[in-house]
């Protein structure tokens, strides 16, 4: 019954989505308003129904019903209650499903929190959301059901892949579809300012917030996605340029793209193109992500679908979307106006380096990714592009942008003075050089890579404190608290994420360079010495666990005769599991500077068995990173400038503090330079 | 230096390093792509000398072996017609298991012994890699093409 229930809500949910696109825009063809003001309700009804269909998905799982057939090839008995929950996207239907859902809830949030927008711009982005609901609740109920029953039902699942039984299963995919399907927001709003033909500052106000938002989801996902692959394959990888991880970093750079590109256009109304353009292309990738993940064309144990049917349908909607969009694009382009123009050496200038150092680099991702598959499908045999490509590329192109994001915040809009510029960072360019060549020299080995690596965290943090100093050094000390209190919010999240930036850089220049890997065959009792660390194995024994058995060796690592920590690496075999293939769990005892990390390998004749040791330094901070930059984000989103209403003119706005607002308050459109963006 | 002159300078000084990119971008792509064959193409003697690639394939039924003690294994990659043995060091990952799908990575060593640096098995019990599934199909289908086929096969092979 309940699984009928599910069923029948997506249905009706359909019924109101076509509802949410039809009527609204009709409604704003004749200029009528109430059929407009559908489109808010509707979004309300799409989501209730949405969230309906989940939930009985969920109580399927949780209730162990083995007559759906999705819940027996992913559950069992066995499983714990929490995987049971979250093995609802354990799978492909459940994902697709999972998508559709937080694609609604972007939608109700579009609908609640725009209150400001005018009623025909709100009426068409919701239905250029609703035309991509559309296509993902057809794609469920026609291909991908999670509904369907089996019968006989069975007596047990399957279970559920023994590699996701992780908490990260719990955060990580919703975190990441939080992202990807957050992309459809600006691209809603881009759409629907492109049928409006009105590209403004205002719109790109508007837009900021929402893109911001789910950029940091992304950052959020793939941070979580790469620290699960870290401590669940047993490798100690932590980015192995899988086709599926460049699937989400591709839409991550445009999107980073797409920020500083709003940016501009809010603040001096140029770029509009491109920031449309890229709104299309961010979306785009995010529905290839999807694609190339879900379809089965890739191998990875994110690939579920096997059935042909749903390849070629996601292709259809990627062709639609981003087909009509680009026509949509071409059509309406010539009406949008060229904003104010601007010097070579301006902070518009850095931002275009900016955007096409990062366009260029999701490019070259997008060409190793795509070109084994697109040779494959013309039947030109098969073969792979290896990380050392990756490597090749994505360094000398991040390394100039990492460059500019010292600069960038630090040059004036429209003329900045190179001059200037070079004499307020010239400290800045010291203390990162001497960095450079005194790190590694204290890490003992020197590199010029590694240098440079260096230099450029360096380069982040020194001229991010640059531009701190800038704002307090002509002012009394006295008055610098209050300074820093009326500083907004984005100029802070821009700070942060980029020192967040600098964090990453250092984090993967030191574990690429310094990092030790030791395959050792150990007995009970015997001492293996890594990077100044010895690691004895205490003993091997047998431990049941709630749905699996483990093998479990208890490690102790010494430092200096001291010891510092116990590691449980296991090797666990799940009953469950149609064959008992072992799951290796590597133990990992975290540091600021360093991880300390242990895998289980194989049991060898005689109770030896094969143990891999990595010490890996400031490993964490790569995370670490990925959390100072979606943090960033976040405080840029709580910027008390998206929540004034927009149709009050700026300057009348009193802002909440006794103190007059910083220039960055003043129209983004009057041509004062301003010194306070982001 | 007019502002039009000052332009399209610029305007070349992007083309210019556009192109420098794009030429550094396809060079470390054209070097690092790695090419799959099959063992019976292995066999074959189509892959050219001293390059590295990918061999794919069931791991051969009992031909699992270890070297004492140490880090060092061999198996055999079979797709039903040929089998090619493969050595090396290191750890295997959790799904290798003889009967199953398997893809390698490395060179071809002295003896027709293939070198592997990376072994690639990482998917679910059921799930083969395509590539895999891909070479036992074409053994099956050459097997089956009859005579003329497997005569040209043998004689590349003393």
């Amino acid at each position: 019954m309940i699984p009928e229930i599910g069923h029948f809500a997506l249905s009706l949910a359909l019924l109101l989505t076509v509802v949410q696109v039809v009527l609204p825009l009709w409604g704003v063809a004749r200029g009528n308003a109430a059929w407009m003001a559908l489109s808010r309700p509707a979004a309300l009804g799409q989501a209730l129904f949405v969230l309906v269909a989940f939930a009985c998905l969920m109580w399927s799982f949780y209730a162990n019903d083995f007559s759906v057939r999705y819940v027996v090839q992913h559950s069992n008995t066995a499983l714990p209650w929490a995987y049971r929950l979250a093995a609802v996207w354990g799978g492909h239907e459940g994902s697709i499903l999972l998508w559709l859902l937080i694609l609604s809830g972007w939608t109700l949030a579009v609908a609640l929190y725009s209150r400001h927008l005018e009623l025909s711009m709100l009426a068409r982005i919701l239905a250029i959301m609703g035309l991509v609901s559309i296509g993902f609740l057809l794609f469920i109920l026609f291909t991908s059901n999670p509904f369907d029953r089996l019968f006989p039902a069975a007596l047990n699942g399957d279970d559920l892949n023994p590699q996701l039984q992780d908490p990260g299963l719990i955060l990580h995919p919703p975190l990441l579809y939080m992202g990807y399907v957050g992309m459809a927001v600006p691209f809603g709003f881009a759409m629907a300012a492109l049928l409006a033909g009105k590209l403004d500052a205002a719109w790109a106000r508007w837009t900021r917030p929402w893109a911001t938002t789910s950029w940091c989801f992304l950052t959020l996902g793939i941070a979580l996605g790469s620290a699960w692959a870290y401590y669940e394959l047993g490798w100690g990888g932590w980015w192995f340029w899988d086709p599926v991880e460049n699937a989400s970093l591709m839409p991550w750079l445009v999107g980073a793209a797409l920020l500083h590109s709003l940016a501009v256009t809010e603040k001096r109304g140029t770029f509009k193109m491109w920031t449309v353009l890229l709104a299309i292309v961010a979306f785009s990738l995010s529905l290839l992500g999807t694609f190339l993940v879900r379809s089965g064309v890739l191998t990875s144990v994110h690939a579920f679908a096997t059935d042909p049917k749903r390849g070629i349908f996601i292709l259809l909607f990627l062709g639609i979307v981003v087909g009509g969009s680009l026509v949509l694009f071409a059509l309406k382009a010539s009406q949008v106006g060229i904003g104010s123009r601007f010097a070579a050496v301006s902070r518009e200038s850095m931002l275009l380096g900016n955007n096409v150092l990062l366009m260029v680099a999701a490019g070259s991702v997008m060409l190793g990714t795509l070109y084994p598959l697109l040779i494959d499908a013309l039947g030109m045999g098969k073969l792979s592009v290896g990380p050392p490509y990756f490597n090749a590329v994505f360094v000398p192109l991040m390394a100039p942008a990492l460059f500019l994001m010292g600069v960038g915040p630090i040059a004036r809009w429209q003329r900045a003075d190179a001059g200037d510029l070079a004499r307020r960072l010239r400290w800045a360019l010291v203390v990162s050089l001497a960095a450079a060549l005194v790190t590694p020299w204290i890490a003992g080995r020197w590199s010029a890579l590694t240098g440079f690596g260096y230099f450029l965290a360096f380069w982040i943090f020194t001229s991010a404190a640059v531009n701190l100093w800038g704002r307090l050094a002509k002012r009394p000390r006295r008055e610098w608290w209050r300074i820093l209190r009326v500083q907004p919010g984005s100029y802070y999240g821009m700070l942060v994420a980029h020192v967040g930036m600098g964090v990453l850089v250092v984090g993967v220049t030191t574990v690429s360079s310094y990092e030790v890997e030791r395959d050792v065959v150990m007995r009970p009792s015997e001492t293996a010495a890594a990077a100044g660390y010895a690691f004895r194995l205490d003993s091997i024994s047998q431990r049941p666990g709630p749905n699996y058995i483990a093998d479990r060796a208890v490690i102790s690592v010494f430092r200096n005769d001291r010891r510092i920590a116990i590691l449980t690496p296991e090797r666990r075999i799940y009953t469950a599991a149609r064959s008992a293939n072992p799951m290796t769990e590597a133990s990992i005892d975290t540091g600021v500077t360093r991880d300390l990390y242990v895998a289980l390998g194989d049991a060898l004749d005689g109770g030896a068995w094969i143990v891999r040791i990595y010490v890996k330094p400031f490993v964490s901070w790569i995370w670490g990173g990925g959390i100072l930059m979606a943090l960033g984000g976040g405080l840029a989103v709580l910027d008390r400038r998206y929540r004034r209403r927009v149709k009050q003119a700026p300057a009348h706005e009193a802002p909440p503090m006794a103190a007059p607002p910083p220039p960055a308050y003043q129209g983004a459109r009057s041509g004062v330079s301003h010194r306070v963006e982001t | 230096m007019k502002p039009r002159t000052k332009r399209s300078l610029i305007v070349l000084g992007g083309l210019a390093s556009l192109g420098l990119a794009t030429m550094l971008v396809l060079d470390a792509f054209r070097s690092n792509l790695v090419f799959y064959f099959s063992p019976s193409e292995v066999a074959a003697d189509a892959v050219p000398s001293g390059e590295r690639f990918r061999l794919g394939g069931v791991v051969a039924e009992g031909s699992l072996r270890r070297e004492g003690q140490t880090l060092r294994v061999s198996f055999g990659v079979t797709d039903g017609a040929r089998t090619v043995p493969v050595h090396y060091e290191g750890l295997l990952p959790d799904m290798f298991r003889e009967g199953k799908g398997v893809v390698t990575q490395g060179v071809m060593g002295a003896g027709g012994v293939f070198i592997a640096d990376q072994v690639l098995a990482k998917h679910d019990e059921n799930y083969m890699p395509p590539e895999a599934a891909q070479a036992l199909e074409d053994a099956r289908l050459a097997a089956s093409a009859g005579v003329i086929e497997a005569g040209v096969v043998r004689e590349g092979t003393p």
